[in-house]
């Protein structure tokens, strides 16, 4: 994919209109590089000028954070700002509901000031600025329910934008019992993601997928590649694979348009 | 002898106000044990949360049933107390109904007090069936067993007393004036108690002794409840103003960026520090990172552990408590308090707080249940008076990690990771854009 760095851009004496904060999900995990080439995919037939930081971006340091080193976060959050300043870096947007937070509520105090959005404000923005549009494809008339992310929703009270965008794929948006501010969480935040669950009597993901089910749906719409892969092994572990499959709103939007 | 009632009267009402102003001291005390954290800011934000979060109940009707029966406890139990300036004025100085000059306003208060009492007394039998009868599961959870199921019940059971020894009061008091006994003078419109005064033998000795009893249990109970309040969940009829004002403004996503830990990242990724430096003559000592007792926590976490209403709202959306892992905000929150009562009760012994080898993490919470936490903050949301029980887990798991290296084997990793390769999992910087090419 041609996809310029903000280095290969300096070099060229060039300032992107956005950065594409990929995370360190976005960029290592295999089914999440999948989420972060449907929405390059998307960018470009948008003609968004974009770049991203490629091997100067680092973790921004969401799970150290959550897991109480306070240290190391801070550390990611300084060295990361340093990077950003120096490439002068206004807008970002980015596909994890954690680096979103982060970025946007935690780095200003320790001088990161952006304007930091998740992609599908982005991409609602986009939409509504006339720059794209969203057609039902291969989804039309599918029943979709959508999983809040806990980082997305309940911390910065986004609902309403991946829920618009999900509208215009022309299908059938269902909504769980917990849903919006009420979401049940994946089991995937603070930090859960890289350890094993405490001793109990379910799995959380088990809990949430099966709620997720019981609205029938064709497909699961995710916003985070955390809740992508606990909702994916809560479909497996519920042998539905086959029938319900689960993929991030930008996904959606690039296959429904066969991008 | 003729003043004895008076007498008697004056000292009760000294007394019991006596002992509730010394009990809100202690309480006051106890919450500035906490760290300083500003939350002077923006008021006028506050104030509106205060309006409409406390007075105005908004969180708690997001759940229809209790939170209407509850406004209407609420409300009716405020209003049902005006009566209370009347029965202390007529204590005081032997006088009876003395606002019964507001004629026909006078009936239609206490017409409406009787219809609320009617209310709250129902309200208060449905809410004791929600626990006792249907139980409902988050008045039954573990930390719930003992004290804190009695305190609910008790509660319960005082409000039904009080609104009934108000209503038989009343009625008693309506069959005197209709019998013209002096004293008894007619005032006041009774639209419960005069069917309640048709039960009662028409023998004005019998009603006198009657209506003086329950006027008296009435005062005497309400000064009791005043004082229950401390020992009690209730305490947040309350403090639920104060907690609202001063509850957290931001996004609940953002976490407070430790000061202490801003200063030594600056000096470690400032080129020019010597590594090698011997610190100053006179540096303060290094700054205890987290919290392991109150005193670590600040006095708005405090106040949020004698804010709890313990209504378990928060439980039982807790993505941890509802799969059976030890976690539960709830007890998070009554387990602050109950370290917070014992480190008082040591200062109300010793003048100051001396050490008991006790802490609230071990001792009260288990890293355990801090580790079970997914940092969802369903529980923030929900809580009807804004207490942020997350922002404790994280300050005890912030003293676990930096104090005690105390985090899960495979948390160390993550962090290894992030400190090698930038990354919480082992992948090489390097090939953070492989994606491109692939
Ligand atoms: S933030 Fe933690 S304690 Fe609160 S509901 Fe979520 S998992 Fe439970
Ligand atoms: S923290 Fe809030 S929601 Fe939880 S039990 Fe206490 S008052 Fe209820």
């Amino acid at each position: 994919m041609n996809v310029p760095t903000m280095a290969e851009m300096m070099a060229q004496g060039k300032q992107p209109e956005v950065l594409f904060w990929v995370g360190c999900a976005g960029s290592f995990d295999d089914r999440a590089k999948k989420i972060t080439k449907a929405f390059v995919k998307i960018l470009q037939k948008s003609n968004v000028d974009f770049a991203v930081l490629g091997t100067e971006e680092s973790c921004s340091g969401d799970p150290a954070k959550r897991a109480g080193n306070e240290f190391l976060f801070q550390m990611q959050a300084m060295t990361n700002i340093q990077v950003l300043n120096a490439y002068e870096v206004k807008t970002i947007v980015t596909a994890c509901p954690h680096c979103f937070n982060t970025l946007k509520n935690e780095y200003p105090e320790l001088g990161g000031n952006y304007q930091v959005m998740h992609h599908t404000e982005f991409l609602k923005k986009l939409l509504d600025d006339g720059r794209l549009t969203i057609e039902g494809g291969q989804f039309k008339g599918k029943r979709i329910t959508f999983h809040d992310p806990c980082y997305l929703g309940r911390a910065n009270k986004i609902y309403e934008a991946p829920r618009e965008l999900i509208q215009k794929l022309e299908v059938e948006l269902l909504e769980m019992k917990r849903c919006k501010s009420n979401a049940l969480c994946c089991g995937a935040g603070g930090a859960q993601m890289f350890k094993e669950a405490e001793k109990g009597k379910k799995e959380i993901f088990i809990e949430r997928t099966e709620e997720a089910l019981s609205t029938q749906p064709d497909i699961v719409a995710t916003g985070c590649p955390f809740c992508n892969t606990m909702i994916t092994d809560g479909v497996k572990n519920k042998e539905k694979e086959g029938s319900v499959k689960v993929l991030d709103i930008a996904e959606l939007i690039a296959n429904a348009s066969d991008l | 002898m003729h003043y004895l009632p008076n007498i008697i009267f004056a000292t009760i009402l000294v007394v019991g106000i006596g002992f509730f102003v010394q009990n809100i001291k202690k309480i006051i005390r106890n919450i500035k044990l906490g760290k300083s954290i500003n939350r002077s800011d923006n008021a006028q934000a506050r104030l509106k949360n205060m309006a409409l979060i406390a007075l105005g109940q908004s969180k708690m009707v997001k759940r229809p049933v209790a939170g209407i029966l509850h406004i209407l406890v609420y409300a009716g139990f405020i209003i049902i107390n005006i009566e209370v300036i009347e029965i202390i004025i007529d204590g005081l100085f032997g006088t009876h109904r003395i606002l019964s000059f507001a004629g026909g306003f006078y009936s239609f208060l206490i017409g409406t007090f009787e219809i609320l009492a009617v209310l709250v007394f129902a309200s208060v039998i449905i809410f004791w069936m929600r626990r006792m009868v249907l139980q409902i599961p988050r008045f039954w959870n573990k930390e719930m067993k003992g004290w804190p199921k009695n305190d609910a019940l008790n509660i319960l059971y005082f409000e039904m007393i009080l609104m009934s020894l108000f209503l038989v009061m009343n009625a008693s008091d309506y069959s005197l004036q209709q019998l013209d006994v002096d004293h008894y003078i007619k005032a006041g419109s009774f639209p419960v108690s005069h069917f309640i005064a048709t039960w009662l033998p028409q023998n004005i000795p019998f009603l006198e002794i009657l209506e003086r009893t329950t006027w008296w249990l009435h005062i005497v109970g309400i000064l009791i409840f005043l004082n229950y309040l401390y020992y009690s969940k209730h305490l947040h009829i309350l403090l639920a103003f104060p907690n609202t004002y001063f509850a957290n403004l931001n996004p609940k996503g953002k976490f407070n960026n430790l000061e202490a830990v801003t200063n030594e990242v600056k000096l470690m990724l400032d080129p020019n520090t010597d590594p090698y430096a011997a610190p100053a003559e006179n540096a303060t000592p290094p700054e205890k990172f987290g919290a392991s007792d109150v005193f670590d926590l600040s006095w708005v976490q405090l106040l949020n552990a004698y804010t709890c209403t313990e209504c378990g709202r928060c439980t039982s959306v807790c993505p941890a408590n509802i799969t059976g892992k030890e976690l539960s905000p709830r007890a998070i929150m009554m387990k602050t308090r109950d370290r917070l009562e014992e480190v008082g009760k040591n200062i109300n012994l010793n003048k100051e707080f001396k050490p008991d080898n006790k802490q609230l993490l071990n001792d009260y919470i288990l890293p355990e249940e801090l580790w079970a936490c997914t940092s969802c903050n369903a529980c923030v949301e929900a809580c009807p008076v804004n207490i942020d029980p997350l922002s404790i887990i994280i300050d005890m798991r912030r003293y676990l990690v930096m104090e005690q290296s105390a985090a899960p084997q495979e948390l160390n990793m993550m962090m290894t990771n992030i400190e090698n390769n930038g990354a919480p999992w082992q992948f090489n910087q390097m090939d953070r854009l492989n994606w491109r090419e692939e």
